[in-house]
C-alpha cells in the first residue's frame, strides 16, 4: 500500500513567497514601524549615561515597587555589575529589543484576550491558534520572519511577538471569565454600560492575572530575543552566540550573567506592580 | 408550552429544559417589605432577577410606575437599574480593588455623578447603615456582617424606589443576621423602601415581611401575611412548610384575643353590673367610658363590697391591672397571664378596649393552628 505524501512543508513555503510577494509594501511599512519603535526605545535608554541611568532606574523601581529595599538595592547593584563587566550597550539594546516586542504583544494580546472573553466562538477559532504559536519549536518563527523582513531587530522582534503573545491572551481571557458571576451582576443591576462593566469591574478585578501575562510575555520576550540573536538581533544574545562559536566559555558566561540580571529585574518589578489582594 | 397546558415534568421530558417560573401573578405595594420565600430551587431567586430583567422572563410583562421592565429596550432598562431599583446580593458581591467608600458610591459612579456629590451621598449611605469611620477601609478587611452593610450602603445610595434583596443575610452568622434584620426593620421603618426581599428561612421571611409569597417549583403556593400564612396556609406544601415555625412569636394578642363582652360603661351602677356578671357566669368586668376607652376592671367581689356600702362604680373598680396591646407576641403574653388574676384586656394604641385574653384562649389558638397542620 501506498500512502499519498502530502507537501504539506511545499504548501507553506509557497504560501510565505507569494505574501512576501504580493504584500511587501505592507511588510515594508511594519518593519519601519518596528524599527522606529526599537530605535526610539533604545534611544531613550541611552540618552542618559550608565550611572545615571542606574541611579535612575533604581529610584523608579523604589517609588513602583512600594519601596522594597531588596530589590532596589540589587536592582542598582546589577546594573552595575552590567556596566563593570562592559557590557552596557549590549544590555541596552536588549531591554530596547524586549521592551519593543513585550509592548507588541501587549497591544495586540491585551485586547485579543478580552474580546476571547466575551465571544466563545472567537476563544473557539483562537484557542488552536494559541496551542499551535506556543508549541511549534521558537526556531521556527526565525525562518518566515527572515523571509518577510530580511536580518536584524525587525525579525527578531516579530518572531518574539509571536512568541511571548499567547500567555497575554490566555491570561487576560482567563481573568476575564474569572471575575465572579455576582460581580458582573452587580455591573449590570447598577445600570453600567458594556464599557463601564469593563473599566469599572472586569478588567480591575481580573487584573491580577493580567499581570501575571503582563509577566510571563516579558520573560517570554526576553527569552526569545536572545535566541533572535540568530537571525541578526543585536543585544545580548548575539555575545552568547558568538561565544558558542568561539567556545569562549568566559564571554558566553558574562552575557548569560546579564541576561539573568535583566531578567531578575524585569520579573520582580511587574511581580511589584501587580495589585496584592 | 406552558400556555399550551403541559405540566413541568411533560415540558422537561420532551425538551430537556426545566420551567424556571411559570403563571405568576403578584402585587408588591409601594413601601412594603414583600419576602419572596421558598427553598433551593424553587425559582425564588430567579424570579427576583427577573424584576430586574438579570433574566429576562419569555413572556409577561413586569410593571414598576406603569412601565414595563418586560418590554424595555437596553437604554430604558439602564434607567431603571441606575434610579429606580437597586440590589443587594447573597455573597456580598464587593468589588475588592476598591475601598469602602468607592464601593458605596459605584451606583452613583455608573450614573456619570461627580466625585464629589457622589462621596457625600456615599458617605450618607454609610452613615445609615452604620458604618461611620470606615469609608478608606479596604473591604477585605470587613467581617461579614460589616461587608453585607457595605452592599447595603451600596444598594440605598442611589436612592432607589425598589430594593431587591437576594438572601442578603443568608450566608451571616445567626446572631449576626438577626442584627441586620433588626437594623433593617428599623431602617425601613424609616425609609419606606420597597423592598422585596428573597429568604429561605421562614423565621427571617415572617420576622421582615410584610406579605409573603410562599414558593414551590416556580410558581407561588400562596401570598399572605405572615398570620394568613401561619393561621389559614393554602395547601399542604405551606402548612407542612410552617410546621416547624414558634407560633408564639408570630401570633399576636389579636389573634388569640376574644371579643371584649360584655364590659360596661363607667355610668352605669354597680347593679347592672353585677347582674351581667352573673348572667355571663364570669367573675370580673371591664369598665370603658363611652368612646370605649379602657378605664379598669371590677372583679365580683368588689362589687358586692361595694354595693354594700352604698358606693357608687366608678369608686368600685381597679385601676391597676394587666393589659397588653393587640400587636404584642404571644411568648410576651404568656408570662403576664400566667400571674394575671383576671382576663387580660387587649387594648390599641389609644387605648380603646379591643378584645379580652384568657388562658384558654391562648392554649386554645395555639392548638388550633397545631390541629391544622397535622
Amino acid at each position: 500500500m501506498v500512502v499519498p505524501s502530502l507537501p504539506i512543508g511545499d504548501y507553506v513555503e509557497l504560501g510565505v513567497y507569494w505574501f512576501d510577494d504580493n504584500f511587501g509594501f505592507l511588510l515594508d511599512l511594519f518593519s519601519s514601524f518596528v524599527s522606529t519603535l526599537i530605535t526610539g526605545f533604545r534611544d531613550m535608554l541611552m540618552f542618559l549615561p550608565p550611572l545615571a541611568f542606574i541611579v535612575l532606574v533604581s529610584m523608579f523601581v523604589y517609588i513602583v515597587s512600594r519601596r522594597d529595599h531588596k530589590l532596589t538595592i540589587g536592582t542598582a547593584a546589577g546594573f552595575l555589575l552590567i556596566e563593570i563587566m562592559g557590557l552596557w550597550g549590549l544590555s541596552i539594546e536588549t531591554l530596547a529589543l524586549v521592551l519593543s516586542s513585550a509592548f507588541m504583544a501587549l497591544l495586540i494580546g491585551i485586547p485579543l484576550g478580552i474580546i476571547a472573553a466575551k465571544n466563545r466562538s472567537l476563544f473557539n477559532v483562537i484557542k488552536p491558534a494559541l496551542d499551535f504559536m506556543q508549541t511549534m519549536p521558537s526556531f521556527v518563527y526565525l525562518i518566515p520572519a527572515v523571509i518577510f523582513f530580511g536580518l536584524g531587530n525587525v525579525p527578531g522582534l516579530v518572531a518574539t511577538v509571536v512568541f511571548a503573545m499567547p500567555p497575554t491572551i490566555r491570561l487576560t481571557t482567563l481573568g476575564i471569565r474569572q471575575v465572579p458571576i455576582e460581580l458582573i451582576e452587580v455591573a449590570d443591576a447598577f445600570g453600567s454600560t458594556p464599557i463601564q462593566k469593563l473599566f469599572k469591574v472586569e478588567l480591575p478585578v481580573a487584573l491580577p492575572t493580567i499581570m501575571a501575562g503582563v509577566n510571563q510575555c516579558i520573560m517570554l520576550s526576553l527569552s526569545m530575543v536572545v535566541i533572535a540573536a540568530m537571525i541578526g538581533a543585536r543585544g545580548l544574545g548575539y555575545q552568547v552566540l558568538v561565544g558558542i562559536q568561539r567556545v569562549d566559555i568566559g564571554q558566553g558566561f558574562e552575557a548569560g550573567l546579564a541576561i539573568v540580571i535583566i531578567a531578575i529585574v524585569l520579573d520582580r518589578l511587574t511581580q511589584s506592580l501587580t495589585p496584592r489582594k | 408550552m406552558v400556555k399550551s397546558g403541559l405540566t413541568k415534568q411533560e415540558i422537561f421530558e420532551k425538551t430537556r429544559q426545566t420551567v424556571g417560573l411559570y403563571n405568576l401573578n403578584f402585587d408588591v405595594y409601594a413601601g412594603e417589605t414583600f419576602v419572596l420565600m421558598g427553598l433551593s430551587g424553587s425559582g425564588k431567586s430567579t424570579l427576583l432577577r427577573c424584576l430586574n430583567r438579570l433574566i429576562s422572563p419569555t413572556s409577561g410583562s413586569i410593571l414598576i410606575d406603569g412601565d414595563d421592565i418586560a418590554g424595555m429596550d437596553t437604554e430604558e432598562l439602564r434607567e431603571v437599574r441606575r434610579n429606580k431599583m437597586t440590589m443587594v446580593f447573597q455573597g456580598f458581591a464587593l468589588l475588592p480593588h476598591r475601598t469602602v467608600i468607592d464601593n458605596v458610591a459605584f451606583g452613583l459612579e455608573i450614573q456619570g455623578i461627580p466625585k464629589n456629590e457622589r462621596y457625600e451621598k456615599a458617605e450618607e449611605a454609610i452613615y445609615k447603615v452604620g458604618l461611620k469611620g470606615h469609608e478608606q477601609s479596604n473591604t477585605s478587611q470587613l467581617s461579614g456582617g460589616m461587608q453585607q452593610r457595605v452592599g447595603l450602603a451600596r444598594a440605598l445610595a442611589t436612592d432607589p424606589d425598589v430594593l431587591l434583596m437576594d438572601e442578603a443575610f443568608s450566608a451571616l452568622d445567626p446572631l449576626i443576621r438577626s442584627e441586620m434584620q433588626d437594623e433593617l426593620i428599623a431602617l425601613q421603618s424609616k425609609l419606606k423602601k420597597t423592598i422585596v426581599f428573597v429568604s429561605h428561612d421562614l423565621d427571617e421571611a415572617l420576622k421582615l415581611g410584610d406579605r409573603i409569597a410562599i414558593m414551590k417549583d416556580g410558581y407561588i403556593a400562596q401570598i399572605g401575611t405572615p398570620e394568613e400564612i401561619l393561621t389559614s396556609p393554602a395547601d399542604d406544601y405551606v402548612s407542612e412548610f410552617v410546621a416547624g415555625v414558634d407560633r408564639t412569636k408570630i401570633l399576636t394578642a389579636e389573634n388569640v384575643m376574644k371579643r371584649a363582652e360584655p364590659f360596661i360603661s363607667i355610668n352605669s351602677g354597680l347593679t347592672v353590673a353585677m347582674q351581667l356578671m352573673k348572667k355571663h357566669g364570669i367573675s370580673s368586668i371591664f369598665v370603658v367610658d363611652s368612646n370605649k376607652i379602657l378605664q379598669g376592671i371590677l372583679p365580683i367581689e368588689h362589687a358586692v363590697n361595694a354595693s354594700k356600702e352604698k358606693k357608687k362604680l366608678e369608686e368600685a373598680f381597679i385601676i391597676d391591672f394587666q393589659k397588653v396591646e393587640l400587636h404584642t407576641p404571644v411568648k410576651d403574653i404568656i408570662p403576664v397571664i400566667a400571674e394575671s388574676r383576671y382576663p387580660l384586656a387587649v387594648i390599641d394604641d389609644i387605648g380603646k378596649l379591643k378584645g379580652v385574653i384568657v388562658r384558654g384562649s391562648v392554649l386554645g389558638a395555639l392548638a388550633i393552628t397545631k390541629e391544622e397542620e397535622s
